[in-house]
């Protein structure tokens, strides 16, 4: 089947109740991500300094099916945590694809890029017989890619190892690129680790559509776009000024911290893990999915009045 | 004498590069490079205590519960608080689904296509070329069950967010205790989810562990290492921590010793790191990168426990624990079903690339046959957590093991905040350097002696770090 834009962004909102797979993509798409995926460009997923829990959540997608991601949807040609080859191999192999298809793969970046002494805090692997940093490897890769994914707080906005007081001078994609001039658009994927539905939803439409559209933070609107307090099922308890004092206690959680009038994200009626639990029914929301986490954010568990902010 | 450089390791988390040399066909010495650092000891000082179990999650998105773990433990015993029973077995329920995911995850998906030959196409190519033994029936069959446990292990994660929030990184392991208030049907919808993961264990996972082993039956002589086993324990059976599934000790230089943390200290002359910091004691520990020193190769420190380099991992933990084996044990060593065999019989085999393998498989049936029954041992409504108040002056340990190997967290805290935070991971144990003596760390002495026919192909190289799981 065939699938225009339109649809495509209709069908990747919709979750929850309005269909009976929920917390996923819908089975619609999966169809029409394989007839496009034919003869699409590749894509390499390459790690700076992050902690593969990206990559552990994209393998967590249900619709579609991890093995359909892999076989069938994205031609997937490195990942260091999938690919079945090591060494010489494999790094021989990732550059001779960003040659071959210059101008035209995808290059999603796992973790921020360690700037700091040269770049030593990070490498990647080894060119014929030289140790690559990672900030080479972006520099060069970087200018090759037609596009790139920064999956995760750390390779959208430095995540933790960009936190006070970023002892590895850490730095989020969009910040190198512009340190080193370099023109190639970046799309944000954000959230420690983002939903796999984000980092699927956002590669197919990049394959199928082109870029999507990004809001100022340069986060797709198709995810992105949507408060968490304000959609928050626990928000008429807010109304009602019903707050947990402690976990588990029925109530809003903004007394407990919880970091949701902050943060644009869809996990609200997303959910987490086939839409099993997420974050504020478990416990808060710490505002993964926004720029400054968690420095911004931090202490963690101390309501945003108490850290000057204020709450509507 | 030739050399190699593997570099990337690939699928495992983080970055590692090997160094071998080689000599008549064996590895002669290794160097076991750990080849990146984010400072989290250095970024977690000065903040709110509490946030550390969340922060450290990030060391490693493959097992974050395991930090998790380590860290609110550590809390609890800085804070002076315990968990009631209810918190005690939803932590170990949350942590136990993680161990399921990540051992099904390192045999079908990191460690499989070193023995099996995956799809002709990316990311299965391009891939070491030759020591493929498996029979092409034998072989579809595993690549079948690779995509079949794809989905078991997105399974098992969407138990550790029945009760955990979300996986990875969760939100329901805090100080005191867990967040989440057990409800009936989410004990339900747990225990089918096991039911269906224990099937896949019992039928599917260890049979195939042992038909893989048996095409590579000179694997369990290969990548011996130290044979020194250290193991912290793991998932508390009573609420005193008298008793744990998987048992504390160490076997050092042949001998079965009780655990005592105060053994342990870290060496930094071949990492980088400020000399001056070499040998202490995690309690007292420091975080100084020094990038330019001449002796350094690896970011990792050298823990060593009783002076000594120390393996961590489902074989140190079995070794310790001598459970009964499955009777897939049984069939594959061609003794009576009736028979009781238990870990330690395989005497010599249990330490080798498939020693580890086989520890991991029959560990995962043993945490998810105690998991079943530590689901029903929940109260419904009763509370999972206890008020944690961070005190103004404090320090405490956490010591648990991560599905790889012995992990503990140390912190100080003063005024309120953190004033010194000290992580030594699991494979910082396994994947350490050389210590100040020039001992080499479990890795490195495994890969000495391992046999490489094909240095375009060293198939063996992988095969033993990714035993490891690092």
């Amino acid at each position: 089947m065939s699938i225009s834009r339109r649809q495509f962004l209709k069908l990747c909102g919709a979750t929850g109740a309005a269909f009976s797979v929920s917390g996923s993509l819908i089975p619609e798409i999966v169809a029409a991500m394989e007839k496009a995926a034919a003869g699409n460009p590749p894509v390499v997923w390459v790690q700076g300094s992050g902690c593969t829990g990206c990559s552990v959540s994209l393998l967590n997608t249900v619709h579609p099916s991890i093995a359909e991601v892999l076989l069938k949807i994205i031609s997937l040609k490195y990942h260091p945590t999938v690919m079945a080859s090591a060494g010489e191999k494999a790094f021989d192999y990732l550059y001779a694809t960003a040659d071959k298809h210059k101008g035209k793969f995808y290059l999603a970046v796992e973790g921020s890029i360690a700037t700091g002494a040269d770049g030593k805090y990070c490498t990647p692997g080894i060119l014929k017989g030289k140790e690559v940093t990672f900030v080479e490897m972006m520099k060069d890769l970087g200018t090759k890619t037609a596009a790139v994914l920064a999956l995760g707080q750390c390779a959208a906005y430095g995540g933790i190892p960009a936190a006070e007081p970023s002892p590895t001078g850490s730095k989020c994609v969009m910040d190198f690129f512009k340190d080193e001039g370099i023109k190639t658009p970046v799309i944000n994927i954000p959230g420690c680790p983002p939903h796999p539905d984000w980092i699927v939803g956002t590669i197919a439409h990049v394959l199928m559509f082109g870029i999507p559209e990004l809001d100022s933070d340069g986060r797709p609107t198709l995810f992105y776009s949507t408060n968490v307090h304000d959609n928050c099922p626990y928000r008429s308890y807010y109304e009602e000024k019903k707050y947990s004092k402690s976990f588990g206690e029925v109530g809003c959680r903004i007394e407990l911290g919880c970091k949701g009038p902050e943060s644009f994200a869809d996990c609200w009626k997303r959910g987490w893990n086939k839409n099993v639990n997420w974050c504020i029914h478990n416990s808060i929301c710490f505002g993964c999915t926004q720029p400054g986490f968690p420095d911004k954010f931090s202490p963690l568990y101390t309501k945003l009045e108490t850290m000057g902010r204020e709450v509507a | 004498m030739a050399k190699l450089y593997i570099d990337p390791i690939t699928r495992i988390e983080g970055h590692l590069k090997i160094e071998v040399d080689i000599d008549g066909g064996k590895i002669t010495d290794a160097k076991s490079w750990g080849t990146q650092f984010r400072g989290f000891e250095i970024i977690l000082k000065g903040r709110d205590p509490r946030d550390a179990s969340q922060l450290v999650q990030r060391i490693c998105g493959v097992c974050p519960t395991a930090h998790a773990t380590a860290s609110i433990r550590c809390l609890d015993n800085a804070f002076k608080i315990k968990p009631p029973a209810n918190g005690r077995i939803m932590r170990n329920l949350i942590y136990g689904a993680d161990y399921l995911m990540s051992h099904v995850l390192h045999f079908y998906h990191l460690a499989a296509l070193d023995y099996v030959k995956g799809p002709n196409t990316a990311p299965f190519i391009p891939r070491y070329e030759g020591d493929y033994r498996l029979d092409p029936k034998i072989n579809k069959v595993a690549v079948d069950q690779y995509l079949q446990a794809l989905d078991i292990r997105q399974k098992c994660h969407q138990m550790v967010a029945l009760f955990g929030g979300k996986a990875p990184i969760v939100y329901g392991l805090v100080a005191g205790g867990a967040t989440e208030v057990p409800t009936v049907d989410k004990m339900v919808s747990f225990k089918w989810r096991l039911q269906e993961i224990r099937d896949f264990i019992d039928n599917i996972y260890l049979p195939t562990v042992y038909l893989v082993a048996g095409a590579y039956k000179d694997l369990f002589e290969v990548g011996v290492g130290c044979k020194n086993l250290l193991s912290f324990g793991v998932f508390p059976l009573d609420d005193d921590e008298k008793n744990f599934l998987l048992k504390p000790g160490s076997y050092t230089q042949g001998k079965d010793m009780p655990l005592d943390q105060a053994q342990i200290k870290e060496y930094v002359k071949y990492s980088f790191y400020d000399d001056k910091t070499t040998g202490l004691h995690p309690s007292k520990g420091a975080t100084k990168p020094d990038t330019n020193k001449k002796t350094g190769y690896s970011w990792v420190k050298a823990p060593r426990y009783r002076e000594l380099p120390h393996e961590g991992g489902p074989l140190s933990r079995m070794w310790m624990t001598n459970p009964v084996l499955s009777k897939h044990a049984n069939k594959f060593l061609g003794v009576d079903a009736k028979k009781e065999i238990r870990f330690r019989d395989l005497g010599d085999k249990a330490f080798s690339i498939l020693g580890r393998i086989a520890a991991r498989a029959e560990e995962c049936k043993m945490i998810a046959d105690a998991m079943d029954k530590w689901i029903l041992q929940l109260k419904p409504g009763a509370p999972s957590c206890v008020k944690a108040e961070v005190p103004k002056e404090g320090e405490g340990f956490g010591l648990t093991e991560a599905p790889r190997g012995a992990l503990g967290h140390w912190i100080s805290i003063k005024d309120h905040k953190i004033d010194n935070y000290q992580v030594v991971a699991a494979t910082i144990w396994n994947a350490s350097p050389r210590d100040d003596k020039g001992q080499l760390g479990p890795i490195e002495q495994a890969l000495v002696g391992t046999p490489v026919k094909d240095m375009k192909n060293p198939f063996n190289v992988v095969r033993v770090v990714r035993s490891f799981d690092p």
